[in-house]
């Protein structure tokens, strides 16, 4: 089959792009390397959506971020996926911080940013109450929210592939060749053929880049480490607070999660693209500046970690545009703020298409929304005792911690969860305190009986994370399927 | 198992109990002791019998049935007395809430969301296992990073295996436990690293199940990294100094596909803490009194949702006296007034109950903070008495009669445990 176009990678970016194509009378591809959309750094990151205000002038970063900001009310209107306009805060400790807050404050308001309002110390306190005495003055942008990014992905992909999108999960793209009428895209799993091709692949873009012979990014890799804090911490901090930055440090924030948790992080050092590790001084460094900002928090409260790796270019802007392989664009050094950017660099990838030759006939039969998943727990008790009456799938608890049904799993995996992060991420069974202590089990049971394979079978996130092994007895054949 | 649910659910019952452990059903035989005539008991899982379901190994029972029953053998005892005793058993329905009128919210497939009205409550949710987060191992996050309770469940009850290869992190009794059933079920164990300079399991597991398997403890030793993108490929681990710092020049690697962990066990106190009844600091389970009723009339609490036991007789015997007090109280009878407040001292990191009297006798149960051996333990100034060892991974449980404490009148009792010549310098 020959397609319009395809776009390798499946994050934030490439789902974003990919929706914004079904919107057209067109044929689209998504090819995804992991098991499943959003795996990638697109999962692990802060979940912000900046103010606006922050990119620095004269960047594709700054052309794009507040127009992000924007849309994302769209589309969460249409998707569900969780989303608040918490706002931020950026908080000043000397006078050469407040004199940094008066120049972003002026950058903001020169870029349409509403909102944006000094707070003297009296009004940050009463306010945030519990972040730092030490704090002189904040600048609040009530524009900026948060998002949890992977809900995105899925709800974005989903919703594509209700409008048409062809979805390869599992597909690694391993060769493009450019032909007289196209690309010939060479994968794990067999060839495509598409007309137009888009390098959305993350950390992985100069790669992708490389095998057509485009111009590469110069990417390197910036890891960040983030450490979410236990649900006894919910309201501690209500806005996504940020520090000055430092010559040396970009500085680690405060971040109240959709869900209300904190989350605080992210380091920033040079890494390997494929470094996801946790480093104990990441976590003192990290530890270290939260609490300068509010001084009540401990790692003690610390319920999971994770790190995610930035794709940065040489000239630490976003690399978006044309190449010199006719057809072939670029969408990579989606650095921060790409989460927010996404869904302006993908009406932006859709002008890029037409200017190249790509006839853009807009549908009338575009179904922008999905249904939103059951969240037992945000019903109230009328509401669950009516659905429990309607599926008692709904009356068995899975995950306790978070209080997920079965229902709710089981809904997960009909909308294509393959794999526990799968589930957890839709659902957030065993997410909680416990981190799967109770739940997993169940999970992995629901995970295998509603595919028709063994236990065995299911993964964390695809690949080799198998979880169990069969009982001695079939250990040789084991052997050979996890080799 | 029968099918025991009741075809409707009353509205009301004398005692409800959330559990149904070996806390929940000795609790709930108690309540029926106690004068309660409707007691319900309450448990999340298929099955009643809690954590002793998965507990397929011997060396239940050995103090309360005076002979040594397996897990599912002892709760099987246990059922049969609540079977007797004509208390309705909802299993499969989870407790939402219970708030401070005694209102308790139920979810379960077969009632949908439902709420019923208790005379008295005993909160019986047992606990769960400390995981990889909360020490913050660094490294990767791949698959096979596992409790010991997950992975014991893993073998025992749903027939799998967790690896090939298996370090174990932690000396707790789940850990040990694995250790050797694994080794029966024909993996690799290369080792248990134990951060304390002591096994934190009971000495009868160090031996049993790991020195008569030739599995290597390293004490003072502890998992520093974790390797591996999608299946853990390694660990890495290091000696600590006396500050339990690593001596990362020390550190070496462990070839494994699988790390459990097995760090202790936390009460699960979620509806204790949503009723906001006074929790202890350090067990981080309810405070409560001589009945174990917790600082809300009429909410009783019992087992390891309280504190954390090793010997599931002594779960059975204050949960029985935790029912009781239930019942009691649902009949309307008043219970003893408390006089003596016990104030963990040298050496001990917790007593339950917080409060007795002077007037009864009592089983109280200490956490101490290091080994010593011989010692004496102390209640105030007013008794004392040997004892020939303790360490911190072992309960000593101490029964305190009326007569010990004739000479209190009542106020705060101080508890120490200090070693022999100390005490006989005094
Ligand atoms: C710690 C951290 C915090 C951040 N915080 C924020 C924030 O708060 N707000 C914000 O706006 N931004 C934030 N960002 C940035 C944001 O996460 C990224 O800009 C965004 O996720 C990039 O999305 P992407 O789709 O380009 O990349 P990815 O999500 O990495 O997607 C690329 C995909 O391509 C796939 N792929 C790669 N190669 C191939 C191949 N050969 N074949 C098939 N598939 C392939 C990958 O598997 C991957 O899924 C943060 C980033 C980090 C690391
Ligand atoms: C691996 C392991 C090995 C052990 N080995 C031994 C041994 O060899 N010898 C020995 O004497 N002791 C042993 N013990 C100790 C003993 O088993 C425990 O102390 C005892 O099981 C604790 O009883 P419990 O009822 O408090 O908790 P649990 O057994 O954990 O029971 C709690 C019950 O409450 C239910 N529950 C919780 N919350 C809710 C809710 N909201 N709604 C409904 N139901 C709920 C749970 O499903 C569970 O069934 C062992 C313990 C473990 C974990």
């Amino acid at each position: 089959m020959r397609f319009d176009v395809a776009i390798v990678g499946a994050g934030v970016v490439g789902c974003a792009i990919a929706r914004e194509l079904t919107r057209y009378r067109l044929t689209v591809a998504l090819c995804e390397r992991e098991v499943e959309v959003g795996l990638g750094t697109s999962k692990a990151n802060s979940g912000i959506i900046h103010g606006g205000h922050r990119a620095p002038d004269g960047t594709l970063k700054a052309a794009t971020e507040w127009r992000g900001n924007q849309l994302w009310s769209d589309m969460a209107r249409d998707l569900p996926f969780g989303f608040a306009r918490i706002g931020d805060l950026t908080v000043a400790f000397d006078d050469d911080d407040v004199a940094y807050l008066q120049r972003l404050l002026e950058q903001g308001l020169r870029r349409g940013v509403t909102g944006l309002e000094m707070w003297d110390a009296e009004r940050l306190r009463r306010e945030e109450p519990n972040l730092s005495e030490d704090i002189v003055a904040a600048l609040h942008a009530p524009s900026s929210g948060v998002v949890n990014p992977y809900e995105a992905c899925f709800a974005l992909a989903e919703s594509a592939v209700r409008n048409g999108l062809e979805l390869r999960t599992e597909t690694t793209v391993t060769g493009i060749e450019r032909g007289a009428d196209g690309f010939a895209i060479t994968t794990d799993r067999g060839t495509l053929h598409a007309r137009f091709v888009v390098n959305a692949a993350g950390v992985f873009g100069d790669e992708l880049a490389r095998m057509v012979g485009a111009e590469e990014a110069g990417l390197r890799f910036r890891k960040g480490e983030e450490y979410l804090l236990d649900k006894r911490l919910v309201g501690f901090v209500t806005r996504v607070t940020f520090p000055c930055p430092s010559p040396t440090s970009k500085g680690i924030l405060v971040t109240p999660t959709y869900d209300g948790t904190l989350m605080v992080g992210p380091t920033a050092t040079w890494s390997e693209a494929d470094d996801l590790t946790t480093t104990a001084a990441g976590a003192e460094e990290v530890f270290d500046g939260a609490r300068r900002l509010a001084p009540g928090i401990s790692e003690r409260d610390c319920i999971a970690e994770f790190a995610g790796v930035r794709a940065v270019a040489a000239d630490e802007d976003f690399a978006i545009g044309h190449t010199r392989v006719p057809g072939f664009l670029n969408v990579i050094g989606i650095q921060s703020p790409g989460l927010t950017a996404a869904p302006a660099i993908a009406l932006d990838v859709i002008d890029l298409l037409a200017e190249a030759g790509l006839a853009l006939e807009v549908r009338d039969d575009f179904v922008p929304t999905i249904d939103a998943p059951l969240r037992f727990a945000e019903l109230d008790p009328d509401e669950q005792a009516r659905a429990v009456r309607g599926d008692p799938r709904f009356g068995r608890i899975a995950c306790r911690c978070e209080l997920v049904t079965e229902g709710e799993v089981l809904d997960a995996i009909a909308r294509g969860a393959r794999t526990m992060d799968g589930v957890k991420f839709r659902t957030r069974a065993g997410m909680g305190r416990c981190q799967g202590g109770f739940c997993a089990w169940r999970c992995l049971r629901l995970l295998a009986s509603s595919q028709d394979v063994d236990v065995s079978a299911i993964t964390k996130r695809g690949g080799r994370s198998w979880i169990a092994l069969p009982r001695r007895d079939d250990h040789a054949a084991t052997e050979v399927e996890h080799a | 198992m029968p099918d025991l649910h009741p075809w409707e659910l009353p509205r009301r019952y004398d005692v409800v109990v959330v559990g149904g452990g070996p806390a929940g059903m000795a609790a709930a035989v108690g309540a029926c002791e106690g004068g309660a005539e409707r007691v319900l008991m309450v448990d999340r899982e298929h099955e009643a019998g809690g954590i002793l379901q998965q507990c397929i190994h011997h060396g239940f029972g050995l103090h309360h049935f005076k002979e040594e029953l397996t897990g599912p053998g002892y709760a099987q005892r246990y059922l049969e007395q609540v079977l007797e005793h004509d208390i309705d058993v909802l299993t499969d329905a989870y407790v939402l809430d219970v708030d401070a009128s005694r209102s308790v919210s139920v979810l379960s497939g077969r009632y949908g969301r439902t709420s019923v009205d208790a005379g008295a409550v005993v909160l019986a949710m047992g606990a769960r296992e400390r995981t990889r987060e909360a020490i913050r191992i660094p490294g990767t996050r791949p698959s096979g990073v596992m409790t010991a309770g997950f992975a014991q469940k893993l073998v025992n009850v749903a027939g799998y295996l967790p690896g090939k290869r298996v370090a174990i992190l932690g000396s707790g009794d789940i850990g040990l436990i694995m250790a050797r059933r694994l080794v029966l079920e024909g993996v690799e164990v290369v080792g248990v690293f134990e951060l304390m300079p002591h096994a934190n399991g009971l000495t009868r597991n160090v031996v049993q199940c790991l020195h008569d398997f030739d599995i290597p403890l390293h004490l003072s030793t502890t998992v520093v990294r974790i390797h591996g993108s999608e299946r853990v490929e390694k660990v890495t681990v290091a000696p600590v100094d006396e500050a339990l710092r690593p001596r990362m020049h020390e550190a070496w690697d462990v070839d494994c596909d699988t790390l459990l962990v097995s760090i202790g066990l936390i009460p699960d106190n979620e509806l204790a803490r949503t009723l906001g009844v006074r929790l202890d600091p350090v067990t981080t389970g309810p405070v409560v009194s001589s009945t174990m009723e917790t600082s809300r009339d009429g909410i009783f609490a019992c087992g390891n949702t309280v504190h954390i036991h090793d010997l599931v007789d002594w779960v059975s015997q204050e949960s029985r006296l935790a029912g009781e007090g239930a019942g009691a109280y649902a009949s309307g009878r008043r219970q003893a007034h408390d006089n003596v407040r016990l104030v963990p001292g040298t050496n001990v990191r917790s007593c339950v109950p917080h409060t007795i009297t002077t007037e009864r006798e009592h089983t109280v149960y200490l956490r101490v903070t290091q080994s010593l051996a011989p010692c004496t333990l102390r209640l105030g100034d007013v008794y004392e008495r040997p004892l020939r060892y303790v360490v911190p991974g072992e309960m000593v449980t101490v029964k305190v009669r009326p007569r010990f404490l004739e000479s209190f009148h009542g106020g705060a009792l101080r508890v120490d445990v200090v070693p022999r010549e100390e005490a006989g310098r005094e």
